[in-house]
């Protein structure tokens, strides 16, 4: 590692980064899918040892920080947390400072929980090592995308052709924005439903061939996934939608899931709240994979760690 | 100002004067700080100590920038006076109005009489716009006559927009008074917070949230219908952006009222779809808009809606831009590339004439702050002159700027039109190498 190198001195991203989906290209996210495949968390493989992940989380996050530590564990890489509570962060430290000392304890990667949409793409820019984002403000979540799309190919032979609704608050989701760039990629036909303050008509230039549908039974009807997206109640107080009115209408229930194909899976990021966006039943009906889709977060993001230390093989 | 030169004779230049209505090849004599003759080639029988060549170039009247951030008092950081007048000079500004939002905030004629002494080391005309309100917190009108008299040319809250209806009504009903301008900032900040971007597409995939156009039109709307009720009320609209606050100026000024408006380059040359990769030197307020909104624009400086260009110099340190964009200050320095831009996205893509580009840096502005005896070359005007080749082309290089800041997001542009010499009162400030 080099020390001498000028700090605050722009550079190209390193390679290895995932900074979104959006920018990530179809043949590399088929690779990260297959490499997730070969990954199996039970049976330690040292592909990454005496390399150091540091995991840099300015928000709360319980599935996706221990996802990624397990991950980075099974591939018998150390890691180590740091929150933005209680470090030097709190006394004013810049992001990209912040990184600058990560980088000079031995960090090969960090992976970065921000706040701030944008974030892990300032850090990539001024770092010499890989940023990986796990989350950033409402703009991306890359990992939670890949890992849902891995789940859906455990079940389905392909992602083209399959109707997708994604059904919430999409304006302010992050997971949303990357699961319809991925899907959108990957060819399966994207349907959005939700209240207009919660997904602007503005939502269908993101992609090409992104349909908006106001009715959730509408939006359901036919689907090979469903997609729902957590709904956070002082946003809905925000903007002034009424929480009864948003459960009547856009709620899953039992009711609404049996529109979608019989096989059609019912798939959720988690956190989940039973009875806000979904009904008690739905969340733990066979059609549901939420569980497995946070199990199946650890290969994937194996699978991203590999790619970004330079192990993919 | 004090003159080592007493005669300056500027020769064979292109005079563009749209005030004067000219533009015929000329030689202009400058003398004792002002405009002494004007006359075909070889016509001046007067001698001068100094003479230019400007054979194959512009000569226009000095540009006046209605809109800078020179960041004194308080702010030396990220700019002072001398150094944002010297970036002045380079772009051929050679007044440049000054606003309000320093540390502390210029509410009192004590700190506008600061500004303008000559300590502060200016190198072009400096023209404090103070504070509308006190502190510019919205509540308590500043003295308006006290500060027009110590120097200021109007009076602003840029930045902190005046919200209160109650409050715009007494400024303009003052302003009609006095017959002194009042600059709105105008955006509805009730509706924009924690917005860094133009609400669009690009908003919407960056994850950004966005200001919708209304908040400036709505604000607009509603100034210029108060500025209808005073009869000589002045209003002046800073840095418009959007084809809505369009349609309330020209209904305004169709309606007679004493309307005017500003547009800064940035905004004609680029649209919120080049904000990319979170560059947040392309955050400024307002924020870069739509296609169709700078289609807008540059159809409404074509008509004439558009009164003047003004750059909204806003330089900020590094330590404040290189940061998460949402939480990066909002501004961009634009002294030295305004020219270059507005040529070249004016002139070069749009055919407009020259005479039109000069009027938007010269007598346009110089109307709308009613800056006498400048924005024109009329003999026994101050001998300010702006001299620019309008088909040099030059890349602009950000770190060799006289700005103590570098903010732009032109770094490594490509521009056609660049000044040669910026005269200052008779004296050449600047000449280009
Ligand atoms: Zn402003």
């Amino acid at each position: 590692m080099s020390t001498s190198r000028p700090q605050s001195e722009k550079r190209s991203v390193a390679r290895g980064s995932l900074l979104g989906i959006e920018d990530l290209p179809v043949s590399e996210i088929n690779k990260l899918l297959l490499l997730a495949r070969k990954m199996n968390p039970a049976k330690a493989r040292p592909l990454l040892r005496g390399k150091r992940v540091l995991l840099l989380f300015y928000e709360a996050s319980t599935r996706t920080r221990t996802s990624f530590e397990v991950a980075a564990q099974a591939l018998g890489a150390e890691t180590s947390l740091v929150i933005s509570s209680g470090s030097s962060i709190e006394k004013g430290e810049s992001l990209l400072d912040t990184a600058y000392t990560l980088r000079a304890v031995g960090a090969d990667a960090i992976v970065v929980r921000h706040l701030n949409a944008g974030a892990p793409h300032l850090m990539a820019s001024y770092l010499d090592i890989p940023v990986i984002n796990a989350g950033d403000g409402m703009h991306e979540h890359p990992t939670q995308a890949l890992l849902d799309a891995y789940t859906i190919l455990k079940h389905k032979k392909k992602l083209t052709g399959l109707q997708v609704t994604i059904l919430g608050d999409i304006y302010h989701s992050r997971v949303a924005r990357s699961e319809i760039h991925l899907l959108s990629k990957a060819g399966a036909k994207l349907t959005l439903c939700g209240p207009p303050e919660l997904l602007p008509e503005m939502a269908t230039t993101l992609v090409k061939g992104l349909r908006i549908s106001r009715s959730c039974e509408e939006a359901v009807r036919g689907a090979d996934v469903v997609m729902i997206l957590r709904v956070q109640r002082e946003r809905l107080a925000g903007l002034k939608v009424s929480l009864p009115d948003y459960v009547s209408r856009y709620q899953m229930t039992m009711a609404r899931l049996r529109m979608a194909k019989p096989d059609a899976l019912l798939m959720h990021p988690g956190p989940i709240i039973r009875g806000l966006e979904l009904t008690w039943d739905v969340a733990d009906c066979p059609q549901s994979v939420i569980v497995e889709e946070v199990h199946n977060g650890v290969p994937l993001r194996m699978a991203v760690l590999a790619r970004a230390l330079g192990k993919a093989a | 100002m004090k003159h080592a030169t007493q005669s300056l004779l500027i020769r064979g230049g292109r005079v563009i004067d749209p005030l004067a209505r000219m533009d015929a090849v000329m030689d202009v004599l400058l003398r004792d700080g002002q405009v002494a003759e004007i006359a075909p080639p070889n016509k001046i029988r007067a001698g001068a100590e100094e003479k230019i060549d400007a054979q194959g170039l512009i000569v226009a009247p000095g540009f006046i920038d209605l809109h800078v951030h020179l960041r004194e008092p308080g702010q030396g950081y990220k700019e002072t006076i001398a150094s944002g007048t010297a970036a002045a000079a380079v772009g051929g500004f050679t007044s440049v109005c000054c606003m309000p939002n320093t540390t502390p905030v210029l509410d009192s004629p004590e700190w506008v009489t600061w500004v303008r002494q000559p300590q502060r080391g200016a190198v072009v005309n400096v023209f404090p716009i103070a504070a509308a309100t006190q502190a510019s917190k919205g509540a308590v009108l500043t003295d308006f006559r006290a500060l027009q008299r110590t120097g200021a040319v109007a009076v602003t809250d840029d930045g902190k927009p005046v919200l209160s209806e109650t409050t715009m009504r007494d400024a303009l009903r003052a302003s009609a008074e006095i017959n002194f301008p009042v600059i709105q900032h105008a955006e509805d900040t009730r509706i924009t917070q924690n917005c860094s971007m133009n609400e669009g597409p690009t908003s919407f995939r960056l994850g950004l949230r966005g200001m919708n156009v209304n908040s400036e039109a709505a604000i607009v709307d509603r100034d210029v219908q108060l500025a209808q009720q005073f009869n000589g009320a002045r209003l002046h609209i800073a840095h418009l952006s959007t084809a809505a606050s369009l349609t309330a100026v020209r209904r305004g000024k169709k309606n007679r009222a004493r309307v005017t408006c500003e547009v800064t380059p940035h905004h004609l040359a680029l649209t919120d779809a080049d904000v990319r990769d979170y560059d947040t030197n392309f955050k400024m307020n307002p924020p870069l808009r739509s296609a169709e909104d700078r289609e807008a624009l540059l159809a409404a400086i074509a008509d004439g809606t558009v009164d003047a260009v003004a750059t909204d110099h806003a330089p900020h340190a590094q330590h404040e831009k290189i940061i998460e964009f949402e939480r990066a200050a909002f501004g961009i320095t634009g002294l030295e590339t305004a020219l270059g831009l507005v040529i070249s996205v004016l002139s070069a893509d749009h055919r407009l004439p020259l005479t039109r580009i000069v009027e938007l840096f010269t007598s346009g502005p110089a109307r709308v702050l009613d800056l006498r005896g400048r924005g024109t070359l009329l003999r026994g005007s101050h001998a300010d002159v702006t001299i620019f080749d309008p088909k040099k082309r030059w890349t602009f290089d950000a770190s060799k700027s006289r700005s103590k800041s570098h903010n732009t997001p032109f770094d490594g542009r490509q521009l056609t039109g660049k000044v040669v010499a910026t005269i200052v009162g008779g004296k050449i400030i600047y000449r280009a190498v």
